[in-house]
């Protein structure tokens, strides 16, 4: 079975992987923010709530937060963006995920978009 | 809300594929495919074209308007040769400024190029305080493009003898032109002024070289920053002088002399407080505008007034006012970023060397 990544409306995704779940910032929100100079990510073991700010990424132009897309712990942040952040706009939906976390509910997943979903959602803010 | 400005230029960055931006009216390229870093380096290593012409040009046309001119700025107008342009200030009574702007001479009078958040402000001021003595000149219907790279004057060869500072008219590409050896970027290049109907022509001619690519408004800002040089609004406003900004050296002896600019006796009196300084925070995390400067024991101190990523040096860069105790390169302060103290320390300017021809 395919892995299904998940979208939320404020352009991060989240994929379920060893039964953690990975985040980052979209392909379509990397397009929009240009640039990517710096990600400042969340402390492993910090607890955060859905929809809450969980990290900060940096264009050339802006600082902008990045939510949590769910609730739950971080275990893990990608610390290739500390020298690297440019693999946000290289692979915003793969190697440039910013932190994975175990979830404190699992059905919070069923009230994020699917990718059809998402693209769609895009598609109307265009 | 009023309709965006479109510059002559305007449907050439749609074409390009340009991400637009509002800019003080204007629907102004931010940056181009490419990205704003590629943009800059290409500034850097080759050449890149601004469309600037959102840029206020004027004429003060009149016998006397260097003199009358001086009686609004602090710089030697009147010793301007031909041929030659100065950058200068509009400053007021209580010493701080009114805006930045680059003065030339032209004949029968001087042209004025001014910021385009500034541009009705500085015309209104320029005709209340001049307007018995000189014609003020608005100049709409002109474009404004900016060749910025060490490659630039490969590319405009008719112009290569041009000193730093320098300007004249002629054909660029084939194109009626006011032509200065200038620029926001630090690196030798062009400012070309044209009629707004040959703007595409020569930006197209422009573009056909193969060194030349367009950059966009963030890469214009991340380029003259590095270069260390202010943006009014940012590193200069109505409460900060000439002194406080690290621009005395547009304040030349005789007018010192003379004191007869406005806010001569406060700036000249009144030794700065606080001074403009570049600083480099450790790591990569950016200080942005507004962020606050701490000193060791955690104060609040100061202030970033431009911060952001430069290219050049792979990490943030910042200018900011500061005490004059703590101006000295070397010096450690905090930058206060998002509630949290994060190290950095005071460095001379410019983060990057100029690369001026100067003939």
């Amino acid at each position: 079975m395919a892995v299904r990544t998940y979208y939320t409306r404020e352009h991060e995704w989240v994929r379920i992987e060893d039964g953690v779940a990975v985040c980052g910032i979209t392909d379509y929100a990397q397009t929009q923010l240009g640039d990517v100079v710096y990600v400042e990510l969340p402390e492993v073991g910090a607890q955060v709530a859905r929809d809450g700010e969980a990290a900060v990424v940096e264009s050339t132009k802006a600082a902008s937060d990045v939510y949590a897309p769910l609730t739950g712990t971080i275990v893990a942040v990608n610390e290739r963006l500390e020298e690297s952040p440019d693999l946000v706009n290289e692979a915003a939906e793969d190697a440039g995920w910013f932190f994975r976390m175990e979830l404190d509910d699992e059905g919070e997943l069923d009230e994020l978009m699917d990718e059809e979903g998402y693209q769609a959602f895009v598609e109307e803010l265009d | 809300m009023t309709e965006l400005i479109k510059t002559p230029l305007h449907a050439m960055h749609l074409a390009a594929g340009a991400r637009m931006e509002p800019f003080v009216g204007y629907d102004m390229p931010l940056r181009y495919p490419e990205g704003s870093v590629a943009e800059h380096n290409q500034a850097r290593n080759r050449a890149a074209l601004f469309d600037v012409s959102h840029m206020g040009q004027l004429r003060l046309m009149g016998e006397a308007a260097d003199a009358a001119l001086e009686t609004l700025v602090p710089g030697d107008i009147q010793g301007l040769g031909d041929g030659a342009m100065r950058y200068t200030l509009f400053t007021r009574e209580n010493g701080g400024i009114l805006d930045d702007l680059i003065v030339s001479r032209v004949p029968g009078g001087l042209g004025l190029v001014v910021n385009a958040a500034r541009r009705k402000h500085d015309t209104e001021h320029l005709r209340r305080h001049l307007g018995g003595r000189v014609d003020v000149v608005p100049e709409p219907d002109r474009a404004l493009l900016a060749l910025q790279g060490p490659a630039a004057a490969a590319v405009l060869p008719d112009f290569a003898d041009l000193p730093f500072m320098g300007w004249r008219e002629g054909e660029a590409c084939g194109v009626p032109a006011r032509v200065s050896r200038s620029g926001y970027t630090g690196e030798d290049g062009f400012e070309l002024s044209v009629a707004g109907a040959d703007a595409e022509a020569l930006a197209g001619r422009l573009l056909a070289h193969e060194a030349v690519a367009w950059a966009g408004l963030d890469a214009r800002n991340s380029l003259r920053l590095e270069a260390g040089l202010c943006l009014y609004g940012r590193d200069l406003d109505e409460d900060t002088t000439p002194l406080e900004a690290g621009l005395g050296w547009t304040l030349p002896k005789r007018r010192r002399e003379e004191r007869n600019f406005p806010g001569a006796a406060r700036i000249l009196d009144n030794p700065p407080a606080r001074r403009r300084v570049g600083m480099r925070p450790e790591g990569r995390v950016i200080a942005r505008e507004g962020s606050d400067l701490l000193d060791s024991s955690g104060e609040p101190v100061g202030w970033v007034a431009s911060g952001g990523f430069s290219p050049v040096l792979g990490g943030p860069v910042a200018m900011g006012y500061l005490p004059v105790a703590l101006v000295a390169p070397g010096t450690e302060v905090a930058f206060d970023i998002r509630g949290r103290p994060r190290p950095g320390r005071v460095v001379r300017l410019p983060f990057v060397p100029h690369n001026y021809f100067r003939g």
